[in-house]
């Protein structure tokens, strides 16, 4: 079947039909005003060996730096299994079949993923991916508001140590369902939630609050306290975890005496190549008395009529094809693709595995933390740190990452790009990639590049 | 032919409404609306204290095929829920005027109960409906 929908002839034989002059005549009810121009500064088309040699040239002004910037996504090893097995035609679609029981296969894949993310974040019950980290956060302030039993205020208290671009994506997302955002102030030395911020808070009608760990700075807070408090208030815990770091780290189920009650998190660590925009996925996990608000899909595992095992979508009655404008979401498969990615990844590494990417991963950040103390560049917050951290600058971020660029490297995220309060600060991520030399290269070129802008 | 009992009182979404002794109302869903849904596998019941408006969706009703909103036939307050529908769904399907009602309400105007339809009203629209 071509994909051309309509030739000039079809075009013109269904003009004739309708008594229409031209197809631009079915448009003159739109006043002239309200209509969009021409695309002025799209060139004239190529050939497709023009056009391979020309985006050729543009990826490589890009170059291969070095790169310390993680912000949210993180360079990781990927063994080569895991695209070779996801490029194979069987498997390489983002999609559930629409008759999904007839794809046995998709469905394992999707429960075995939610087995694994249950397991890494210690919580019952997983769903089958969301579009990313950001977006799985605003679904679970939307789900919050959902479960919440006696809450009635719709008040989300989310710090400021959360990652800048999640905070305005759920701002986006939850705007118009009357949610409001509470911002929680961040301990200027510590970078952890301010207590006294909180503690504001305590007697009032809040929904949920939101908790980073490691927060956007690569911090570590004392989760076990955050959650008890919240709990104790009558609040519901939504987590952000790097699902790397839980490989070492408590998981959010058991966070203080209850665990949280909704996590999140961005899944693109496991074994999603970096990219710019994407595509990455999100992951989100519950407890079991909040499954029925939990948005998406999940596979779960049954018998047939003879007894054999297998596995079928369910509670899709709270999906959208079914319960139209009142479904809990109106997400679906979405990243599948993505997701299959991840099972293979954690497939290959195990516990084990993931773990000493981790341990590596904060091994590498802890080692260039000290060589930068001997040439003077600190760190922000006097706190424990995952594999990422926020240095002090004597010189505005941007301008030392322009100059680290011209010696091939990628030093770190400026935050005050994102959240003008950071200004002079810069966040690098240090993950299992790097070596000892890249390390000592790092540090020896932002010396020079110092140096050079007179500082 | 779904079962309609004499003496309660009915909606045109199929809820049913008992008047109790002590003024308060005992709701639950139709025979009717029972077997149309199937099967149950979940039901959601208001909180005891939540205010309800006339008409308001409160209750959750899920089968494997479909989720479907329970809407509160009166004003008032809910007063007791039957929570135990939680581990039990099959009781709205088994005995709807029973052990499958959803919850109790006071009700804010007493005389807003005989406005509803009554047991014959509610068969005629069954009849409409091609029961």
């Amino acid at each position: 079947m071509a994909f051309i929908p309509h030739t000039d002839e079809d075009i013109r034989s269904m003009l004739r039909a309708i008594g229409a002059p031209s197809v631009e005549a079915l448009f003159d009810e739109i006043p002239a005003n309200l209509r969009a121009k021409e695309l002025e500064k799209i060139p004239p088309a190529l050939n497709e060996m023009s056009i391979g040699r020309l985006m050729q040239a543009r990826a490589a002004q890009d170059g291969r730096l070095l790169n310390f910037i993680g912000a949210g996504a993180y360079e990781h090893h990927i063994p080569a299994a895991v695209w070779s097995i996801i490029t194979r035609g069987e498997i390489y679609s983002a999609y559930t079949p629409y008759q999904a029981e007839a794809s046995q296969g998709t469905l394992q894949t999707i429960y075995e993923f939610q087995t694994m993310i249950a397991s890494l974040t210690g919580m019952d019950v997983s769903n089958a991916s969301m579009y990313d980290g950001a977006s799985a956060l605003a679904e679970a302030c939307l789900m919050a508001v959902r479960a919440h039993r006696t809450s009635k205020s719709m008040r989300i208290l989310m710090p400021a140590n959360v990652h800048p671009i999640y905070r305005s994506c759920v701002a986006a997302i939850t705007e118009s369902q009357h949610i409001k955002l509470e911002t929680i102030a961040v301990e200027r030395d510590s970078g952890r939630v301010d207590r006294q911020a909180l503690q504001a808070h305590a007697g009032s009608d809040v929904t949920a609050l939101v908790i980073a760990q490691p927060n956007f700075f690569g911090v570590l807070d004392d989760v076990d306290a955050l959650v008890d408090w919240a709990h104790t208030q009558n609040i519901m815990v939504i987590a952000i975890v790097n699902p790397t770091s839980l490989s070492i780290l408590k998981p959010p189920g058991r966070w203080g005496t209850k665990g949280a009650d909704i996590v999140v998190g961005e899944g693109q660590p496991l074994g999603v190549p970096l990219a710019s925009g994407g595509p990455y996925f999100g992951f989100m996990t519950t407890r079991q008395e909040y499954v029925r608000q939990m948005p998406g899909r999940i596979v779960g595992r049954t018998v047939d009529l003879d007894g054999k095992s297998g596995f079928a979508l369910t509670l899709q009655a709270r999906e959208q094809h079914i319960r139209r404008g009142k479904a809990t979401s109106n997400i679906c498969t979405n990243q599948g693709l993505l997701m299959s990615a991840a099972t293979i990844y954690l497939s290959i590494l195990g516990p084990e595995g993931l773990a000493r990417v981790a341990k590596h991963s904060l091994a590498k950040a802890n080692a260039l933390r000290q060589r930068l103390a001997t040439i003077g560049i600190k760190p922000v917050f006097n706190a424990t740190h995952f594999h990422e951290c926020l240095y002090r600058l004597p010189v505005p971020a941007s301008k030392l990452i322009a100059s680290m660029a011209q010696s091939g490297i990628a030093a770190g995220f400026d935050v005050a790009s994102v959240a003008p309060e950071w200004s002079n600060t810069l966040l690098v991520a240090t993950t299992e990639t790097k070596t000892d030399e890249d390390l000592n290269q790092y540090v020896q070129v932002l010396a020079q590049s110092l140096k050079s802008m007179g500082v | 032919m779904s079962t309609v009992i004499d003496g309660l009182h009915y909606t045109q979404s199929h809820e049913w409404v008992r008047l109790e002794s002590d003024g308060t109302v005992t709701v639950g869903i139709s025979d009717h609306a029972q077997h149309a849904l199937g099967d149950l596998v979940f039901v959601e019941v208001p909180a005891v204290g939540r205010a309800l408006t006339a008409g308001e969706a409160c209750a959750v009703v899920e089968s494997v095929k479909a989720a479907s909103d329970v809407y509160s036939p009166l004003a008032g307050t809910v007063t007791a829920s039957n929570e135990g529908l939680a581990n039990a769904s099959e009781a709205v399907n088994q005995d709807p005027y029973g052990n499958g009602w959803l919850w109790r309400m006071s009700v804010a105007d007493p005389s807003a109960v005989s406005a509803l339809l009554s047991a014959d009203q509610y068969r005629a629209e069954l009849a409409k409906l091609g029961e």
